[in-house]
């Protein structure tokens, strides 16, 4: 099929950026969409420019790498995928893709459609963690019981890939998703419950510090989620947030 | 006498690495406060490495590529992890998955090290609970196992389909607790380029700024290499885009020797490629084949017709199938280890049987597996005649209960529904079991500098077993080099800060500006991309599931070919002092282009077939055994480690000869 590319390009932090259209042919419905962009770069190498920049790794859809506005949705129109997993049979013969970087404050650009996350680095590092020294001493791993559904609920949670899709969507760059995940699996399991009133707390305050936006229960980000995570984790988060105030 | 020193110590095998552990230096507290160490790459082995050293209150300095530590590929790893902790009571022991270790790594790896690996094994689950790692669980509230290739046991733990990711998740909490207790200073989006040494040790590293371009210093009291493996070098492969070996190889130059590097790992359960501008390949875990069945047709007019659209592989019948690895293996059936299994399917298809347009894919068929899992839940729910639909319905429940994610990433890629249609699927490269020579300490034969995790040579021998990659990087990180690296550092209490303006900082900064300025300032006519597949496709094609003399010597010649022309053709758009990602790749294909002939070297140099080297001039010709891969023992029972000397060519190789006290050495049998 022969495409239609809008892409932003951004040269740096600093630079202003602009929209920029670019044709492509030959290209494949079995191709996935970052091939796809690949084909454009060889294009654009071949041609003289400089190609697009973009975040990308694993291109299995689980190291959270790889971000892109694609037609006004965060990883593109199919869902519970990353961009990576996109394929181009999503698409037909003739279309126009517009391609953008997430948008939200606290993801500023580094270049073309690549976004500076590592505000959520800092909101990990508040709290997202147990305690617990590398010792080879702690007790046997069946040393306590964890209830299937809990240790399964938890699972899901954990699931979060930290790619941000979340905060993309949502009109008050909210990242109540994300911290809800990490805070929902130690929430879940008894190893968390040592630490969670600092943890939450703390994790709530770097939030907020970094910029993003408060919950207003609209749902966008459980919509766009490549993992599925779900709202619950926001409903347990604030839980978990009241309670901790509550215990002071 | 080989200049190799293992440094494995004396006593009986099971009592080494506690005696060791005994009479080992240590640093008192405060001094730790005092040593810094440099560890690149942030995957299990690296992450773990880097947040036990924090703990333990050395000053660490970690370094990835990636925006985040959370996204280096051990996330990707599927399947599990395992650990000789035998929950299950089926017979498992420490010195049980010691022997399969030693066993499915075709006797080539060090016995010392990988009984220390399997005593381990137990302390990482303990771990990674105590983290909050969410692993599978049954209703009584205990883990729960599965089984992997290679074992006759159930020892592999597992969340989901996202093992990986847990552990390494667990590691990157642990990680970011000693990033906000400041232990940890973190460097994301930065790549190492080379090893700073002085007098001898490694003291430092030199490292490129991804999103500045800014090249810069940093000095340590030891380095620690955690990058991962070379599959790369193949350019399709299930690592990730940005997985190189540029670490490792500069390392190497430096005087690091590189054991093996013809041991890969060629993983049997991938999504078959299907077109030229595909840019990797995808892995479906080993675990399918707990329930999977593979085959192909048994005659060729259904082949055919199979591949002409008039037959679906539902049509055939159980008697027009050929369930291949349980007819030829029938002990281990589809659990074969990986070498096995891939390079059965390979026979196969180079035999005709290749079921889709390519001729490069069996089936994995779970048919089987949701009828059986249907009847016992029907059983458990009390459904008397249940229906086949039902039963179906039932069964497919269990089915994506243990393997739903990985069945609709096989949906999404391959636009297929695998509950009702068997998985096609073709061998790929996976995972590298050679790499930088280390002795017992992890320790290269560059003082100071040591290597963990898929980037050494250490544990796997020629072929790894499934779920064993996460406990060998866990292992290192978390219980082994947090040890050995003290004894080292306890000689280093009085070194103070290493400061880096000094004329071996100079020199490596020089080295690593120049070769950058030289790629951006060349006027070549091709991509980097357009080499990387170049080599990809010599490497696949002469130094892929099986080998021989003449192809590999073609390889030889035609990789340096390659390298000469990529020097002078190669176009690296950008700038220097800018967000590059041309330039990256540039010099991490520069390196491959090296790599890949000492590959080749090697696998020239080994005339013998073991693991996932196999030598088409090394097969047994007759008995039980016929057309299997034949060891030589007699000449070949050692560790192959190449030392620096210019070109790959002139590599000059040391022997490491292999004793086994404790085990038998035997040609591996699973039929």
């Amino acid at each position: 099929m022969k495409l239609t590319l809008k892409i932003w390009r951004q040269n740096g932090s600093q630079d202003k950026g602009k929209m920029v259209d670019y044709q492509v042919s030959d290209i494949s419905e079995s191709m996935s969409f970052l091939e796809m962009m690949d084909v454009l770069n060889e294009q654009i190498i071949n041609e003289g420019g400089e190609p697009v920049a973009f975040d990308h790794d694993c291109r299995e859809g689980i190291c959270g790498m790889c971000s892109m506005h694609i037609n006004g949705e965060p990883h593109g129109p199919d869902k519970g995928i990353t961009t990576c997993q996109l394929h181009m049979r999503s698409f037909k013969d003739g279309d126009t893709i517009t391609i953008e970087p997430f948008r939200a404050k606290a993801f500023p650009v580094i270049k073309d459609l690549m976004v500076d996350r590592s505000s959520f680095e800092r909101i990990q590092q508040a709290g997202g963690y147990i305690s617990v020294n590398t010792s080879g001493n702690t007790q046997d791993a069946n040393s306590i019981p964890i209830d299937k559904h809990a240790a399964d609920m938890a699972m899901d949670s954990a699931t979060c890939i930290g790619c941000g899709a979340c905060v993309a969507s949502c009109k008050n760059a909210s990242a109540m998703l994300f911290v809800g995940a990490k805070v929902s699996q130690y929430a879940l399991l008894p190893q968390g419950q040592v630490e969670a009133v600092d943890r939450v707390k703390n994790m709530v305050a770097q939030m907020d510090l970094e910029g993003f936006g408060n919950c207003t229960n609209t749902g966008a980000c459980e919509v766009e989620c490549p993992k599925g995570i779900s709202l619950e984790n926001i409903a347990r988060l604030n839980r978990e947030y009241f309670k901790a105030n509550v215990k002071g | 006498m080989s200049i190799l020193d293992s440094k494995v110590p004396k006593g009986p095998l099971k009592d080494k690495w506690t005696n060791y552990k005994d009479k080992i230096n240590l640093v008192n507290p405060a001094n730790k406060r005092s040593i810094d160490i440099i560890v690149v790459g942030t995957g299990l082995a690296g992450g773990s490495a880097a947040a036990t050293l924090a703990e333990l209150g050395y000053n660490v300095k970690a370094f990835c590529y990636q925006d985040s530590p959370r996204r280096a590929h051990s996330i990707a790893a599927q399947g599990g992890i395992n650990a000789a902790k035998n929950y299950q009571g089926d017979g498992d022991s420490t010195y049980r998955l010691f022997y399969d270790t030693i066993k499915g790594g075709d006797y080539r790896s060090r016995e010392a090290n990988v009984y220390r690996l399997a005593e381990v094994s137990g302390n990482i689950i303990d771990q990674c609970v105590a983290q909050g790692v969410p692993f599978a669980r049954d209703y009584g509230g205990l883990l729960d196992n599965r089984s992997f290739g290679g074992v006759l046991v159930s020892r592999t733990f597992y969340a989901k389909g996202q093992t990986g990711q847990q552990l390494l998740l667990g590691a990157y909490s642990a990680m970011n607790r000693q990033i906000a207790r400041g232990k940890i200073e973190m460097f994301n989006r930065h790549e190492m380029l080379d090893v700073v040494k002085i007098n001898g040790k490694a003291r430092g590293i030199i490292a490129r700024n991804l999103v500045t371009g800014e090249i810069e210093r940093h000095s340590a009291h030891a380095v620690v290499i955690a990058t991962g493996g070379y599959g790369n070098v193949y350019f399709l492969s299930t690592n990730a885009m940005g997985s190189n070996a540029t670490a490792a190889w500069k390392v190497h130059k430096k005087g690091a020797f590189f054991a093996n590097p013809c041991y890969t790992q060629i993983h049997p359960t991938c999504i078959p490629r299907s077109g030229d501008y595909q840019s990797k390949l995808t892995l479906m875990s080993e675990s399918l084949r707990n329930d999977g069945r593979i085959w192909v047709p048994k005659k060729m007019e259904d082949v055919m017709a199979i591949r002409e659209g008039k037959k679906k592989p539902t049509d055939l019948s159980e008697e027009e199938r050929d369930y291949y690895l349980e007819r030829r293996y029938p002990a281990f059936g589809n659990l074969v280890p990986r070498d096995v299994a891939s390079r059965a399917a390979k026979e196969r298809c180079d035999a005709g049987y290749g079921v889709n347009a390519t001729g490069e894919a069996v089936y994995l068929d779970f048919k089987s597996a949701i009828e059986r899992y249907g009847n016992e839940q029907a059983k458990l729910h009390g459904i008397t005649n249940a229906s086949k639909e039902k039963i179906t319905e039932l069964g497919e429940e269990i089915i994506r209960a243990k393997y739903g994610n990985l069945f609709q990433m096989y949906e999404k890629i391959v636009d297929e529904n695998p509950y009702k249609t068997p998985m096609m699927i073709y061998p790929a490269t996976h995972y590298t079991m050679g790499g930088i020579w280390v002795d017992y300490n992890l320790m290269t034969t560059v003082e100071g500098l040591y290597c963990i995790g898929e980037a050494n040579f250490s544990d796997h021998g020629a072929n790894r077993l499934g779920a064993s990659a996460l406990m060998q990087g866990l292992a290192d990180g978390y219980f082994i080099l947090p040890y050995t690296i003290g004894d080292y550092l306890s000689h280093e209490i009085r070194t103070g800060k290493i400061p880096t303006n000094t004329p071996e900082f100079d020199e490596a900064e020089k080295a690593v500006t120049d070769q950058i300025n030289a790629f951006i300032n060349n006027k070549g006519t091709h991509s980097v991309d357009y080499f990387h597949k170049k080599l990809g496709k010599v490497m696949w094609d002469k130094c892929g599931m099986s080998r021989n003399a003449t192809d590999l010597k073609e390889a030889i010649q035609e990789i340096k070919a390659i390298r000469e022309e990529f020097y002078k053709e190669v176009k690296v758009p950008g700038k220097a002092n800018e967000m590059n990602p041309e330039l990256e790749k540039a010099g991490r294909v520069a390196d491959f282009l090296e790599l890949g002939e000492l590959f080749a070297k090697d696998a020239l140099m080994r005339e013998e077939s073991c693991g996932g080297h196999f030598r088409e001039e090394s097969v047994e010709l007759d008995g039980e055994q016929e057309g299997e891969a034949k060891r030589n023992d007699a000449e070949f029972a050692f560790v192959a480690a190449w030392e620096y000397k210019g070109e790959p060519s002139d590599a000059v190789l040391h022997k490491e000869q292999l004793e086994f006290n404790d085990i038998e050495l035997k040609q591996r049998s699973y039929k």
